[in-house]
């Protein structure tokens, strides 16, 4: 008997996207440009997080026709964004069959105090997560694949870096800890005590975990790849560059071959201008989007 | 004996591990010279249109498909497939593929399925997976749905699988591609 949407292809999905880079397309037109440069799956989604952003207001699920156009026109795999807790918004993108939805906080959170229960969905959900303790309470309600939050739409990657640093280092802390610590950590961490001990055995999360949120140029996304993500979310940084083709084929190449800085700077040379990017002190709380949703 | 990942994108790690339990040594293929001394090599799955573009990228196609051509022991999983069987990618095996074959990441599935040579059926991990509509003459089909669809064969020395036996913990396609395939061949890429 076949079998769909089980723990194992929904966490494999996001593994055949390691390496990779995911990019976000608001259009046809740009969707096409990211196939063609290399991206392994396209991000679906009305405005650009930077947009999102300049625009203000309450940002919601894309028009699912606009999802549904882009379907069409790729062979990759389409991601869309729901808004965090909003069931009807990620049942809706389930039944018109996007491969994987984004509870994301870069749209305006609908639900303040649960998450999507992600288990009950055939499709699998990638969630962002700024330290271990968030890692593992979306895991455990049932995200497939994790991602930094980083600070969507500022083209600022100190964010992701902070986020990625974090988890890494609350991994190795929880991998050196004896039976008794864990308990305290799992407490600490407010994660189950069972995902915390898996952590602790395997050495790792058991999904992959992408970067995201402030990425880019080329370097961004090696640094990112050499911290150990997985792969790379671009968001704003591709087609708010100077030249979008350009700039997405590099980004693919930098997010491949993260060690090899000879070709980075080949690909780097003359990309024009990347997007302009905002300094994260002059945000406030408020309007700092990895807030929400922890 | 030394076997090759291409690592340009997809489940790297995964074949890396497979093959550890294989006791085979590997090595990690990103450019052309890595090429210098295995004996077989590893097509992971991932995104086959993206690993497609980057072999191109990076020069390393030609080399890849000359070898193909050669004879040289070959593992395709998914996307790994894809590219042995398309005409205008490796055309490492003859037979028609079906890309995203069984529809979108929604009806992904797992089943397991016999497979020639076998005793006990193996777990077929199917992610947003091909299939092959039809093989030449020359292909040892080794797996296939109910309803007919090959989703596993053998070429000389090339082998594919639709199905991710990466992300298993069953060794045995690692196994038979080490044992049947990359021992009984003479073949060190230059």
């Amino acid at each position: 008997m076949a079998k769909t949407g089980t723990t194992l292809v929904k966490r494999g999905m996001a593994q055949m996207q390691k390496g990779g880079v995911i990019m976000d397309v608001v259009n046809v037109e740009q969707a096409k440009i990211a196939e063609e440069a290399g991206a392994v799956a396209v991000m679906a989604l009305e405005r650009v997080p930077s947009d999102i952003r300049a625009a203000g207001g309450v940002a919601r699920m894309s028009d699912p026709a606009m999802v549904e156009a882009i379907m069409d026109a790729v062979t990759i795999p389409v991601m869309a964004k729901a808004r965090i807790g909003h069931i009807a918004e990620a049942r809706i993108l389930e039944t018109i069959g996007v491969d994987y939805i984004d509870e994301s906080e870069v749209l305006t959170p609908a639900d303040d105090n649960y998450h999507i229960d992600k288990n009950k969905y055939q499709v699998p959900f990638v969630c962002g997560c700024r330290d271990l303790g968030e890692a593992l309470r979306r895991i455990n309600e049932g995200a497939a694949m994790l991602r930094t939050k980083g600070e969507p739409g500022t083209g600022n990657i100190v964010e992701a870096v902070r986020h990625m640093e974090k988890v890494n280092e609350q991994i190795a802390q929880v991998q050196a800890a004896s039976d008794n610590q864990l308990v305290m950590l799992a407490r600490n961490l407010q994660a189950p005590y069972e995902l915390v001990k898996q952590v602790h055995d395997d050495g790792k999360l058991p999904v992959v975990n992408f970067a995201a949120g402030g990425v880019s140029t080329p370097a961004d996304a090696a640094l990112m790849m050499n911290l150990g993500a997985d792969g790379i979310f671009v968001g704003s940084g591709i087609f708010h560059s100077e030249n979008p083709a350009k700039f997405a084929k590099a980004i693919v190449t930098a997010t491949a071959h993260p060690t090899d800085y000879s070709l980075i700077a080949d690909v780097s040379k003359n990309l024009g201008s990347a997007m302009k990017g905002i300094e994260i002190s002059t945000l406030s709380d408020e309007q700092k989007m990895a807030n929400r949703g922890i | 004996m030394v076997i090759g990942i291409l690592a340009l994108q997809g489940a790297v790690s995964e074949h890396v591990n497979m093959l550890k339990r294989c006791n085979v040594q590997t090595k990690l293929i990103n450019k052309p010279s890595d090429l210098h001394g295995i004996k077989g090599i590893v097509i992971p799955g991932g995104e086959s249109t993206t690993i497609h573009k980057l072999l191109v990228r990076e020069k390393l196609f030609e080399p890849l498909k000359k070898l193909v051509q050669h004879n040289f022991p070959v593992f395709g999983t998914c996307a790994g497939l894809v590219l042995l069987a398309q005409s205008d990618a490796l055309n490492g095996l003859d037979g028609e593929v079906k890309r995203n074959g069984f529809g979108r990441q929604r009806e992904s599935f797992e089943s397991l399925i016999e497979v020639a040579d076998f005793t006990k059926p193996f777990p077929g991990v199917f992610i947003r997976a091909p299939y092959l509509e039809k093989v030449g003459t020359d292909v040892k089909t080794l797996a296939t749905l109910a309803d007919g669809r090959i989703v596993a064969a053998k070429q000389n020395n090339v082998l594919v699988t639709a199905f991710h036996p990466e992300l298993t913990k069953d060794i045995r396609f690692h196994k038979l591609f080490v044992k049947q395939i990359v021992s009984n061949s003479n073949i060190v890429s230059k």
